[in-house]
């Protein structure tokens, strides 16, 4: 009787050392199947030229489009997110920071956003977009990506300007700087590695997602040439290649894949690297 | 007056930046807090033309999905919701807190260092390869060897297909937050029931999981509504057949992939769009359900104590 | 001196790369008041913990040497930690009553040691909350949660939960410092009665708390043990400047 309980104590470590280790194996699995099966297919050609006729039943042609198409959109979005994000998040922490109600509201409200899956925002940029008469294009892909992502970009610099040790607040302020110039110069100076991190977070997703694109970019098979033109993706461009029927397409998609798991991969690394340096500069009391 | 001696204060020059960039601030936060607002009546707006034609009670538990004809049932689509949803907790669910428990009660520093890139990455991960792996490995493992096992013959493209690999993606969502919760028990109630003679693991069933129980439930509740929402991981793999699952073993399709798989066609017939729009509304409605709920316990209990 | 409850011989103990205690050896006499003192970091606490072995808690800390409960080592034995622990009732800094009712805190430890007879357990509970002079201002809400208590009851609450378990020496650490005046008064009369049947080791910091209650000093500085003996002969005649310096109140 006595043993009972280590013998179940044991059953669950065994147990838990088993879902850590789950965790880790999926992670490789999914990272080694996909370069698995996209990286044979991948060639030079596939990321350095657009799609040529007859791209889509296996000829010749690449995903240029789609990569160049994702960057511009994700570097729009998080460019756009990041202009209405920071200036609410330095407000939230320069200026209301003696209202605490008023704050895990405004908190509380992001986390909601944040909650909003994409392929509402997706829908919901889709009848903006009809509203004011727009087609689908770049600049409605840009928008509707950046409302999706404006959540996590503000809680990612709220995170970090709330750290900033509050006599720093007080003895900028004393010193004579208005609020503003507190805001931009010294949380923003001291907080700058981890808004990299939070913008790299953002950017992460914004070239990631594909739900809420789906409506609002469409599709097309040049270079994006201006914001009021279509632009291809990379997670649309596999999608749409791996509901191909065609063996030597499909390959195709897992090699567009591949590419996109380096890309966030990277960027994934850039972010480490960069939250690194954030909290070793961060002033400690 | 107060205005004048600020300006004699600064100088005009500085005096107005300050008020532009709190006027900017201000804007882009009133933007802000504005927009779950503006998305809650826009999608109500754009379906309303479906609310005006046709019952609630008929748009949720009609089962004649009819397009054409003008017929909109969604029970099909919420019923594959459920499932995905409720599969993909009960998977992810335990292993999240196993994993949470051995990572802040048992295991060394060391490899809280190493799973906290691991979660990162998996966090990071874009849905669209989560579905190309579901589709490589899931699919086929369901196909040829589950399937079988269970004695059902199936393709593979399953709610099963769909509950596994929504439950890969939720897994570091909430994983995160159980680990942040375990952490805020402090050590010291453990130590408590370990002085009196209780074991580790006594300590941990009735100790921690006991204190933690609000903010397991609701991380659970946040869980489930980012697991209602996902689209294109899911949309890849659970078959995308618009009838009422009754198992595992079967397609289904959920509300989002609905929304999705159908944006080209819905133009042309108006109450087609507005019940896309009708779809995303529900989506919208549960996941700031499911929110609320768990924030509200959260706030609650952090009162408590 | 009468008969030692705990010795202590050569212990290090290290956090990481941390010399955390430094070979220290040391006994603490049966049914007495020993009071552990020391400016903090000094490692009071640390070795407060590991006389029940709640470092095992942390996978980082590492212990060398010995500790003898009853002349039986307890860092290199084979029997159940469990018991061992038993035989030791802490009281932490704060109060941390477990999350349950006023009820179940007290029962708790007798439930995990196989006591499950109800109309015994309350009788026990009864009697411990009496003990600690809890009892008339609890009776009517014992199904309350503990936390709704003032921090000076859950302090009793969580001693009487200690002596529930029906320990041979009491673990204090600093148990009043969170406390208000009268309620760290009663905390300190509870402990001189106690000493009748318990062996108490107390931490503090407060120096007038320990002029009046200990029987024998332990003072520490910088994990090392600098000078003990009978509380008399420490507070009076300090042989070792540091220890007159601290008594002096020059550093905390």
């Amino acid at each position: 009787m006595r043993k009972m309980k280590y013998i179940e104590e044991r059953f669950f470590r065994v147990l838990m050392f088993l879902s850590t280790c789950l965790i880790v194996l999926v992670l490789f699995l999914i990272v080694f199947s996909v370069l698995y099966k996209g990286l044979p297919a991948l060639s030079w050609e596939m990321i350095s030229q657009v799609p040529k006729g007859g791209f889509y039943f296996g000829k010749e042609g690449g995903i240029l489009n789609a990569i160049v198409g994702s960057l511009y959109l994700s570097v729009g979005a998080t460019f756009l997110a990041f202009v209405i994000g920071l200036p609410v998040a330095l407000f939230m922490n320069v200026y209301l920071v003696k209202h605490k109600k008023l704050l895990n509201t405004i908190r509380f409200f992001l986390d909601l956003l944040w909650g909003v899956p994409s392929i509402v925002y997706g829908a919901f940029g889709f009848a903006i977009m009809l509203f004011f008469g727009l087609r689908t294009s770049l600049l409605a892909g840009i928008i509707t990506v950046s409302l999706f992502i404006i959540p996590i970009i503000i809680r990612g610099m709220d995170e970090v300007f709330k750290s900033v040790p509050r006599g720093l607040l007080e003895s900028s302020l004393s010193l004579g700087s208005t609020r503003s110039e507190t805001s931009y110069r010294v949380f923003f100076k001291q907080g700058i590695a981890g808004v990299i991190t939070a913008l790299l977070l953002s950017f992460g997703r914004a070239i990631g997602d594909a739900a809420s694109i789906l409506f609002t970019t469409g599709f097309t098979d040049h270079m994006p040439s201006g914001l009021s033109q279509p632009v291809a993706t990379l997670p649309l461009s596999i999608f749409f290649q791996l509901s191909s029927p065609i063996p030597e397409v499909q390959d195709r998609a897992y090699a567009s894949a591949a590419v996109l798991v380096f890309i966030v991969l990277i960027i994934s690394l850039l972010s480490r690297m960069f939250s690194n340096v954030y909290h070793k500069n961060k002033i400690q009391f | 007056m107060k205005q004048i001696l600020k300006v004699r204060q600064l100088g005009l020059d500085r005096y107005l930046k300050a008020k532009l960039h709190a006027g900017w601030m201000m804007a882009c936060l009133v933007l802000v807090m504005l927009l779950p607002f503006i998305l809650g009546v826009g999608l109500l707006l754009k379906s309303e033309m479906l609310i005006r034609d046709h019952s609630l009670l008929d748009l949720i538990f009609s089962k004649e999905w009819k397009p054409l004809s003008g017929e909109f049932g969604f029970y099909p689509f919420i019923v594959s919701s459920l499932w995905v949803t409720a599969a993909a907790l009960l998977i992810a669910g335990p292993v999240c807190l196993l994993t949470a428990i051995h990572l802040t009660q048992y295991a060394k520093k060391y490899v809280l260092r190493i799973m906290h890139p691991v979660i990162d990455i998996l966090a990071g991960i874009p849905s669209v390869i989560y579905g190309v792996w579901g589709i490589l490995v899931i699919v086929p493992w369901i196909s040829n060897y589950l399937g079988p096992f269970f004695g059902k013959t199936t393709s593979g493209y399953t709610i099963l297909a769909g509950a596994i690999v929504l439950a890969i993606m939720i897994i570091p969502f909430i994983l995160n937050i159980l680990i942040e919760i375990f952490r805020n028990v402090p050590d010291e109630l453990s130590e408590a029931s370990l002085a009196l003679g209780a074991t580790r693991w006594q300590t941990i069933k009735f100790v921690l999981l006991k204190k933690s129980t609000p903010g397991i439930i609701s991380t659970f509740g946040l869980g489930i509504s980012r697991a209602f929402g996902e689209t294109i991981a899911v949309l890849m793999v659970v078959g995308n057949v618009a009838i009422v699952p009754d198992g595992l073993f079967q397609p289904g399709y959920p509300l989002p992939a609905l929304i999705a798989n159908n944006y080209g066609e819905m133009l042309s017939i108006p109450s087609y769009d507005s019940a896309l729009m009708f779809a995303a509304l529900i989506l919208f409605v549960v996941v700031i359900v499911f929110n609320l709920f768990a924030r509200a316990l959260i706030i609650r209990t952090d009162k408590h104590n | 001196m009468n008969n030692t409850k705990i010795t202590v011989k050569n212990l290090d103990l290290m956090i990481g790369k941390h010399h955390i205690l430094k070979d220290i050896n040391t006994s603490i006499p049966e049914k007495k008041i020993t009071v552990i003192m020391g400016p903090s970091g000094c490692g009071k606490t640390t070795l407060l913990k590991s006389f029940n072995r709640l470092t095992d808690l942390y996978p980082e800390v590492r212990l060398n040497g010995q500790i003898m409960i009853d002349g039986k080592d307890v860092l290199h034995t084979r029997e159940d930690i469990t018991k061992i622990r038993k035989k030791m009732g802490l009281l932490a800094q704060r109060p941390y009553p477990l999350p349950m009712n006023i009820y179940n805190n007290i029962a708790y430890g007798l439930r995990i040691s196989g006591r499950k007879r109800k109309v015994w357990l309350s009788k026990r509970v009864e009697f411990y909350l009496k003990q600690v002079s809890l009892w008339e201002e609890v009776k009517d809400r014992l199904k309350e949660p503990a936390a709704r208590l003032s921090i000076g009851q859950q302090q009793r609450l969580c001693l009487a939960r200690g002596l529930a378990v029906e320990p041979e020496i009491i673990l204090a650490d600093e148990p009043t410092s969170s406390l208000d005046p009268i309620s760290s008064q009663a905390i300190e009369e509870k402990f001189i009665e106690l000493k009748q049947r318990y062996s108490i080791v107390l931490v503090t910091h407060i120096l007038r708390q320990a002029k009046r209650i200990a029987d024998h000093v332990i003072f520490m500085y910088l994990g090392r043990i600098v000078e003990q003996g009978p509380a008399e002969e420490i507070f009076n005649n300090p042989k070792k400047e540091i220890t007159m310096s601290y008594l002096k109140g020059k550093f905390y």
